[in-house]
């Protein structure tokens, strides 16, 4: 699937992911603002974030958008680093296997947190 | 290995009036016989005119003539003797040693290319990106069986390409490319601007098939814009702009 995909909309995936996520990550900065830093990592503060569903829902957008755009930018590096049909489709298949694991892992996170198991 | 020979001026040029001498670094190397790269130093007196082949060309008529060097034309034409002068890819034909403003110049054989021997490189890479991105115009009709005898152009529509049609194949652009040292697949800077060359050349109609033909993982997006390929280029054909010109067509920027 990866290796059928034209490279012009891999990297249209990948600029667009970049400016989507430099958008929310700004919102996200500018929520962070209305406390203090330590005050913001504290444990129940981290927690209510996470059951505020809008807020939580863009954590989970920044989470896909980031995972997209940086396992995207391992796997060009990784091509250009060594070349063999082999080796590519490894990284290939590797980088979209380490791009759902992060995500599955960030989303079980705030699922466990609205679940109540946290 | 290294010898300092000095040439007697006389032998050179009798009508010169002052002539200066420089020293001519020239580095030997023979991947067949295993040897590493060694540099042999040569005392070449020479004029305010005076190019860097026809320095090495001194070197083989009295020195040494087994420096192994490519060239043709002598006048930027040919694109045979691309080289490393002092560090940078440049054509030995078009680089008047005074413009080095040093008293040492070193030659190498020119980086991302097999070598031969000596300061002669392989082109086959090179020749071969060049091919699969079908430098010709593509059409169904041609200017044969055509009722206009010849396709017409504006001289705007001659503006879009006429640059990038001044690619002599030297590899210098491909030398200097960074992507080309680690990439070994890497279709290269000088392909990609004849790609550009015949995609805006509104006699062509390939354009669909030679954008599939660049838009792979070792293609046009490999590229980080260094723009060293254009710095070096003799012949002003500025591959990087191509390069940045054929993305906005897989972009959708123009069409």
């Amino acid at each position: 699937m990866v290796n059928k995909l034209r490279e012009s909309i891999i990297m249209k995936i990948h600029y667009g992911t970049a400016l989507a996520a430099v958008a929310l990550v700004a919102v996200h900065i500018l929520m962070r603002l209305t406390q203090s830093f330590s005050e913001s990592l504290e444990y129940a503060n981290v927690i209510a974030n996470y059951k505020f569903l809008p807020y939580a829902g863009m954590l989970e957008i920044i989470l896909i958008l980031l995972s997209i755009h940086g396992f995207n930018g391992l796997r060009v590096i990784l091509l250009e680093l060594k070349q063999g049909r082999g080796y590519e489709k490894a990284v290939s298949y590797g980088c979209l296997a380490g791009m759902i694991g992060l995500i599955a892992y960030g989303s079980r996170t705030i699922i466990m947190v609205n679940m109540g198991v946290v | 290995m290294a010898q300092v020979p000095k040439l007697e001026e006389n032998s050179v040029s009798k009508t010169s009036s002052s002539p200066k001498s420089v020293t001519l670094r020239i580095a030997r190397v023979n991947p067949k016989q295993n040897t590493e790269k060694k540099f042999m130093e040569f005392s070449i007196p020479y004029q305010r005119w005076t190019t860097v082949l026809e320095a090495i060309l001194q070197v083989k008529k009295h020195f040494d003539h087994s420096v192994a060097v490519r060239y043709s034309c002598r006048q930027a034409t040919c694109g045979s003797c691309g080289m490393i002068i002092n560090g940078k890819p440049r054509l030995a034909c078009f680089t008047k040693i005074s413009e080095l403003e040093s008293n040492v110049v070193t030659v190498e054989p020119m980086n991302n290319f097999p070598i031969i021997r000596d300061l002669t490189v392989r082109f086959e890479r090179l020749f071969d990106s060049h091919h699969k991105v079908k430098p010709f115009l593509i059409r169904e009709d041609s200017e044969i069986s055509s009722d206009e005898k010849e396709f017409l152009q504006s001289p705007e529509e001659v503006e879009q390409y006429i640059q990038f049609s001044n690619c002599i194949k030297c590899g210098l652009c491909n030398s200097a490319c960074p992507t080309m040292a680690t990439d070994s697949s890497f279709i290269g800077p000088q392909a990609l601007a004849q790609a550009y060359r015949y995609v805006a050349d509104s006699r062509d109609k390939g354009k669909d098939s030679r954008l599939k033909i660049i838009d792979d993982s070792h293609g046009i997006w490999r590229c980080h814009f260094a723009g060293s390929c254009s710095q070096v280029c003799p012949k002003g054909v500025d591959p990087a702009m191509g390069i940045q010109f054929l993305r906005g067509y897989l972009l959708g920027f123009r069409s």
